[in-house]
């Protein structure tokens, strides 16, 4: 057993775990965050995919005692209150969902992508990062519209900051 | 997963003094070997974590020497900016491991310590003739990579990092099984001072090997095109139910092609 210590979704937490505890499970079940979804269980689908210090990664196969002292974002620290991330509210408005079993990684997934291309994505780019995220039910198409609309959305809005800023 | 416990090293002289603990193993980025514990291929009593030790993370660039820490990400290795003046085909084959998800946690020291067959690393680093550092001493590429998940390391040692000199030209190219994504072909094509070498990996029935007829056919005429007719023998390739040796032989040949024609570009 090992104290694992997290800062999830801005709020530290702490608790024991089994050092052969995943950081799906801890976040799941110690912490009742079950927007983060296991999917394949074998890091292939990416519905486990939440952010570890900044990065989108597949809490499948990470321990929660590596990510101990790790600042954690996942699905539920998104969104500001009753106010969907631009992310969110692009896969509700483009319906790039139909069981949303996937959403939460692809959602995971998107932000971190658009975050890494500050210059904007192109279909080819979105659907080449989508590598590691697997839908049964869309056919990706939604899901790779959504996140264009997001990533130009995001953009006006940095722009925005910028000019108050300014 | 079986009961496993877990050491966060915080110096590789820390992480040399865990790994003797019980059936220890070294653990850095995770992505080969947390999967593998989950389906019980593999169950060590102790983890020794590697992560998070600082020297051995980053790219280095000193002239025409590149050192790269045994623990930098793949993200880090593709998105380095001295890496890609000095050896961009290094970053390109870094950018195409796996998917972002495993690029942000899957090391170089990690990927070539498993020496998985089909792994993108070993060829790259068989090809640039790098040398693979360890807490103990230097290992040449050509003698590192000793088979099927086989390597020259010893019980114990840790590699600390891998050092090359930048190849003048040089260029990645692999054919993916179209379901694990994984290299069917994959060749790394590098003419440096020492001439031509050509490492394949993904079709070698002992792994990553160098391909003599192709390096024979560029060492006169470094262009895709002294690549036609070139025959790659079948023989201790693999075949399976993605693809027959036959298939891969011919593979090889096709990717040495468009790799040097990369590098040509």
């Amino acid at each position: 057993m090992s104290d694992v210590s997290l800062m999830v979704n801005g709020k530290r937490v702490s608790g024991t775990a089994e050092d052969r505890t995943l950081l799906v499970h801890f976040l799941r079940e110690n912490l009742g965050l079950t927007g983060t979804h296991v999917g394949c269980d074998t890091s292939q689908c990416g519905a486990c995919v939440v952010h570890v210090d900044g990065k989108a990664v597949k809490s499948c196969s990470m321990l929660a005692v590596q990510a101990s002292g790790s600042n954690i974002v996942t699905i539920e620290g998104l969104a500001n209150g009753a106010d969907l991330h631009p992310v969110q509210a692009a896969f509700k408005e483009h319906h790039g969902l139909q069981c949303g079993f996937c959403t939460p990684g692809m959602i995971m997934t998107a932000t971190d992508m658009i975050a890494r291309h500050p210059e904007g994505l192109d279909e080819a780019t979105v659907r080449a990062e989508l590598e590691g995220n697997i839908c049964r039910c869309t056919g990706y198409h939604n899901i790779v519209k959504a996140i264009l609309a997001a990533s130009k959305t995001m953009a006006k809005g940095a722009k925005g900051k910028a000019k108050q800023a300014a | 997963m079986y009961s496993v416990n877990y050491h966060r090293a915080t110096s590789v002289a820390d992480a040399a003094k865990l790994i003797k603990s019980g059936d220890a193993k070294l653990l850095s980025g995770g992505m080969t070997l947390i999967p593998a514990m989950k389906t019980r291929l593999a169950a060590p009593s102790d983890l020794v974590d590697l992560s998070r030790i600082k020297e051995l993370q980053g790219v280095k660039v000193s002239g025409k020497t590149v050192t790269v820490g045994a623990a930098t990400t793949h993200y880090d290795v593709a998105s380095d900016e001295k890496l890609k003046k000095a050896c961009p085909a290094l970053a390109q084959m870094a950018s195409l491991i796996g998917d972002p998800a495993v690029r942000y946690r899957g090391t170089i020291g990690g990927s070539i310590a498993n020496n998985d067959p089909a792994a993108d690393y070993p060829a790259a680093l068989l090809a640039l003739g790098a040398t693979i550092v360890t807490n103990k001493r230097q290992i040449a590429a050509g003698k590192f990579f000793t088979g099927l998940f086989e390597t020259a390391l010893k019980d114990g040692e840790i590699i600390t990092a891998v050092s090359f000199t930048a190849p003048a030209k040089a260029a990645y190219e692999k054919f993916r099984n179209p379901a694990s994504r994984y290299a069917i072909v994959g060749v790394f094509v590098a003419k440096g001072k020492d001439g031509v070498s050509v490492a394949v990996t993904g079709a070698g029935d002992d792994g990553v090997f160098r391909s003599k007829e192709i390096e024979a056919a560029l060492a006169k005429n470094f262009a895709a095109s002294a690549l036609d007719g070139v025959k790659v023998p079948a023989k201790n390739l693999m075949s399976d139910i993605h693809a027959s040796a036959d298939y891969r032989a011919n593979l090889i040949a096709v990717m040495a092609k468009r790799a040097v024609a990369a590098a040509n570009a």
